[in-house]
């Protein structure tokens, strides 16, 4: 099923740049699996000039990541690379080992994915960019360090010295990727590999990496090969797209015509799946003009949008609003934050870690509110203590309508909380026992809770695989044989079989594929719709809170800064935090993001915390 | 740095006294009146008895024995054994044995260990990797007497190619058999850990960013794989130097060293409640003392590991 597709001849590459610095010719790419070659990537065809970004998008298993790795040998020797890599005319594949190392770092240099284990943790960063430097050229130590010195100066750490000095366990993630790209730019290479460079990244530090990766690509002029799942990264950095699906390219073109114009069902299908921030609520044609808000909540003046037009759309933005305050929630709330403070218990000698700080909330029923944050900000932490899994330190935090704040760990009162509250997990491989059918799993709460035992629990596990649209007859499989879009399926099935009153859903979906995201954010929305269960949906992505929330509460160390109902929060972001948040979500549609960068620089300028 | 350092010291004052205890304790509970012991089957007159009871303290109950004890070994007085021999001459002529056996055999499981494994790792599922692998498993299983009467016999007494025993006059060369035998058990499992740490390493995504950067092979397993796979493996061997200084009295019997396993062994025997208890000690310090090496060992093979509060 070799599919070749030529490049869309429109392209008219930049003047003076004709040679492509990478040329890809039937590039496929096989794993020898149990004695049989297993295709990853079947006949890739593709190009890159000089000061080009070339965007390879796909989903997990799509291929991407794989022949990319290919280009310079990097696969496990398990693998077959067959066809041509043309680096500047010179071919790559099949050449001897001295050769493809020549190559490797020195005009073809990668950046990888996680920062944290991609950098060896038992060196520092300058002698990691030193090494590098030594090996491709004949310098003594001391040019070798200022060269080291100079690209962590280039990629913008604050203090290169201090950075050079640093073991990559010292250094924040987005510093460490800092150095990452400062120790692959060393010997100025003519192609960089870029593998998902900001998926490990909070939003605000991605968009700050996002802006170094394109005033290099403005100051460097080499090509790059950008792999990303994200669309928004895409949007934000790609010239051209190539999109992937099971080992095959089935679209390229540039990013205007793959954002505006997708041929392809599959990028039509996945262009569709990608939560957009704006585009949730529960009046799905009404988008919120997130960019036209920030502009008014800040009194931005952006040049990339006609002053009147602006205008125009900041009033529409007003009015929705004050559409949207009208309704109000009522009822007793599900769950209530007095001023609560949550701390890490002390263990030895490592004292006990205030996570939480004064935090105030209320979830009335039927309610979904959507807790935001990056890394660190408290937000998981809030989650835990909902279900009792964190004593509260201070304040006063009812659950259900019952105080939990002074209550025994494993105590009998948390034990009785604990029947009307569920919870979803991250990550649904480890958070289902590998060695129970999922069936037991989903039945496991009811049995232990006393509801329901043999045929009547039966039933009732049949009827939650119905709920979260799984087939009765996987109720005996084990999760390894589960796809992990029906692990959380399976998740989402254990939390409801209590019937809970209150849900506690920390990051369901960070660790899916967008099409898979999308399908169980829709399954997860139905069912609160349906049973009408508060829930307390913690998420790094606003995008997705955008989707489900009623309200958002946005955290920052510790504290909850701004909260609102949904419209307050994206129509009309009041703290600077939350403006730099939303202003930092990359939108898929190039022109758009173009308008929403700018706005962010501004934002930057005027606050550079 | 230096307080982590001054803190592991002071947990030496409890841990000593406590091994201490415990081990005078169990020595004075023993069955049987050692001065009687002492003379075999002419018991002399009882005058003598009493006179030798009284000169070692054991007619005083255990609390005054053991108070006696401390009080001689803080003003480093270690006493006379039933013999009349100072028992710091003793732990002088002994230690040092052992000590020489005890660090040839380290230096010997740590070398081999390392260097098997790291070749077995990299090599995994092929024919050096399996038979490494079973062999490991085959002395780990065998007793160390089988082991150790089994390379006298073929080494030292068919082939001659080392003496057999050996005796008073100990030499670094004279050790290497025993030291072979003593540290082999230790060097399976130290090439077994080496082995899977190699492995978990070389998956590991710096290793990909270190052959993405050009390095070659060998480089990449010299600077980059065996410097983080060391560290489980010195964990390993700083913990297993307590073992090979007190756990060396098989072997030494068998090759007939004259260390500290064989003098702890005579003087249980006797129920030398000092002298025991004197060799323990020294033994508990040195146990220490690896260990707190073990940990800034550590400490600077892995920089993510700091002793600082």
């Amino acid at each position: 099923m070799t599919d070749f597709i030529t490049l869309d001849p429109v392209v008219a590459p930049a003047p003076g740049k004709n040679e492509p610095v990478l040329e890809v010719r039937g590039l496929s790419v096989d794993f020898g699996v149990d004695k049989k070659w297993v295709p990853a990537a079947i006949g890739l065809n593709y190009e890159v000039r000089a000061g080009e970004v070339l965007a390879i998008v796909g989903e997990s298993g799509s291929g991407k990541s794989a022949s990319s790795m290919a280009l310079l040998g990097l696969l496990p020797s398990n693998s077959r690379v067959t066809g041509s890599v043309k680096l500047a005319g010179q071919e790559l594949l099949g050449t001897n080992e001295a050769n493809i190392r020549a190559v490797r770092g020195k005009e073809v240099a990668v950046i990888f994915q996680e920062p944290m284990t991609a950098l060896n943790p038992v060196y520092t960063v300058g002698a990691q960019i030193v090494e590098t430097v030594r090996l491709h050229s004949e310098v003594s130590p001391d040019e070798a360090r200022l060269r080291a010195l100079r690209m962590l100066e280039l990629v913008e750490l604050p203090d290169p010295e201090k950075a050079f000095r640093s073991y990559p366990h010292q250094l924040s993630g987005g510093q460490r990727q800092r150095a990452m790209i400062a120790q692959s730019l060393s010997c100025d290479p003519k192609l960089l590999i870029a593998d998902e460079p900001t998926t490990a990244l909070d939003v605000t530090v991605q968009a700050e990496i996002l802006d170094l990766m394109r005033n290099l690509r403005n100051k460097l002029d080499s090509a790059i090969v950008l792999i990303t799942h994200d669309m928004g990264v895409v949007a934000d950095l790609a010239d051209r797209i190539a999109v992937m699906r099971r080992g095959v390219i089935v679209e390229t073109g540039t990013a205007a015509e793959i954002f505006h114009n997708p041929q392809h069902e599959y990028t039509k299908a996945l262009l569709a799946a990608v939560p957009h921030l704006g585009q949730g609520g529960s009046d799905a044609a009404v988008e919120v003009d997130v960019t036209a808000a920030l502009a008014a909540a800040t009194h931005a003046e952006l040049t990339s949008i006609p002053e009147e037009q602006l205008l125009r759309r900041e009033r529409e933005n007003a009015a929705a609003l004050a559409a949207a305050e009208a309704a109000k929630p009522q009822g007793q709330p599900v769950l209530e934050l007095t001023d609560v403070a949550i701390e890490y218990p002390k263990q030895g000698r490592v004292p006990a870690f205030r996570a939480v700080e004064g935090a105030n909330l209320v979830i009335y029923p039927g309610q979904v509110v959507g807790l935001v944050g990056e890394s660190g900000s408290g937000k998981t932490t809030i989650g835990r203590a909902a279900v009792g899994l964190l004593p509260v330190a201070a304040g006063t935090m009812k659950v259900v309508g019952q105080d939990i704040s002074a209550a025994k760990k494993n105590g009998r009162q948390l034990h009785e909380m604990r029947r009307h509250v569920g919870m979803v997990f991250q990550d649904p491989s480890s958070s289902l026992n590998p060695r129970l059918p999922i069936g037991e799993s989903i039945g496991e709460p009811m049995f232990l809770a006393g509801v329901a035992k043999g045929v009547e629990l039966q039933r009732r596990i049949e009827a939650l695989l119905d709920q979260v649209e799984l087939p009765r007859n996987y109720r005996n499989r084990y999760p390894h044989e589960l796809s992990g879009g029906q692990k959380q399926r399976v998740g989402i099935a254990r939390a409801l079989s209590l019937k809970p009153k209150l849900m506690v859903a920390d990051e369901p979906t960070s660790a899916l594929d967008v099409s898979v995201q999308a399908k169980v954010l829709d399954l997860f929305q139905n069912l609160q719709k349906e049973l009408g269960f508060a829930c307390l949906f913690v998420t790094h992505d606003l995008a997705v809170v955008d989707v489900l929330a009623d309200r958002i509460c946005v955290m920052q160390r510790g504290r909850i800064v701004e909260q609102g109902t949904r419209d307050q929060i994206l129509r009309n972001p009041q703290e600077p935090y939350t403006q730099r948040l939303l202003a930092a979500v990359p939108l898929p549609d190039p022109e758009k993001q173009r308008e929403r960068r700018e706005l962010r620089a501004q934002l930057m300028a005027a606050d550079p915390s | 740095m230096i307080q982590f350092i001054l803190r592991r010291l002071l947990q030496v004052i409890p841990v000593f006294l406590g091994t201490t205890l415990l081990v005078y304790f169990m020595v004075f509970a023993l069955p049987g009146d050692p001065i009687r012991a002492l003379f075999g089957d002419r018991p002399p007159s009882e005058a003598v008895i009493a006179q030798l009871r009284q000169q070692y303290n054991l007619d005083e109950p255990f609390w005054v024995q053991y108070g006696l004890f401390l009080k001689n070994l803080f003003t480093f007085n270690l006493g006379v054994d039933f013999t009349g021999q100072p028992i710091a001459d003793t732990l002088a002529r002994v230690f040092p044995v052992t000590a020489m056996l005890a660090i040839e055999a380290l230096v010997i499981q740590g070398v081999f260990g390392i260097a098997f494994g790291l070749v077995a790792g990299l090599r995994k599922g092929g024919i050096f990797d399996s038979s490494v692998l079973v062999l490991s498993l085959v002395v780990i299983a065998v007793p160390t007497f089988v082991l150790g009467f089994a390379l006298q016999l073929l080494i030292g007494v068919q082939l001659g190619w080392a003496k057999p025993t050996v005796g008073s006059n100990v030499t670094w060369g004279s050790l290497i058999l025993p030291a072979v035998v003593l540290g082999m058990v230790s060097f399976a499992y130290v090439l077994r850990l080496t082995r899977a740490s190699v492995i978990e390493n070389m998956n590991a995504d710096y290793v990909r960013t270190a052959t993405a950067k050009g390095l070659a092979r060998r480089q990449v397993v010299t600077t980059h794989v065996l410097r983080n796979s060391l560290i489980p493996v010195i964990t390993y061997l700083g913990a297993s130097l307590g073992a090979l200084m007190g756990g060396a009295i098989v072997t030494e019997a068998i090759f007939n060293v004259p260390g500290v396993g064989q003098k702890l062994y005579q003087a249980i025997l006797r129920s030398e409640g000092p002298t025991v208890v004197a060799i323990v000690s020294v033994l508990v310090l040195v146990f220490v003392l690896a260990n707190l090496l073990v940990d800034l060992l550590y400490a600077w093979l892995d920089p993510r590991i700091r002793y600082e509060n």
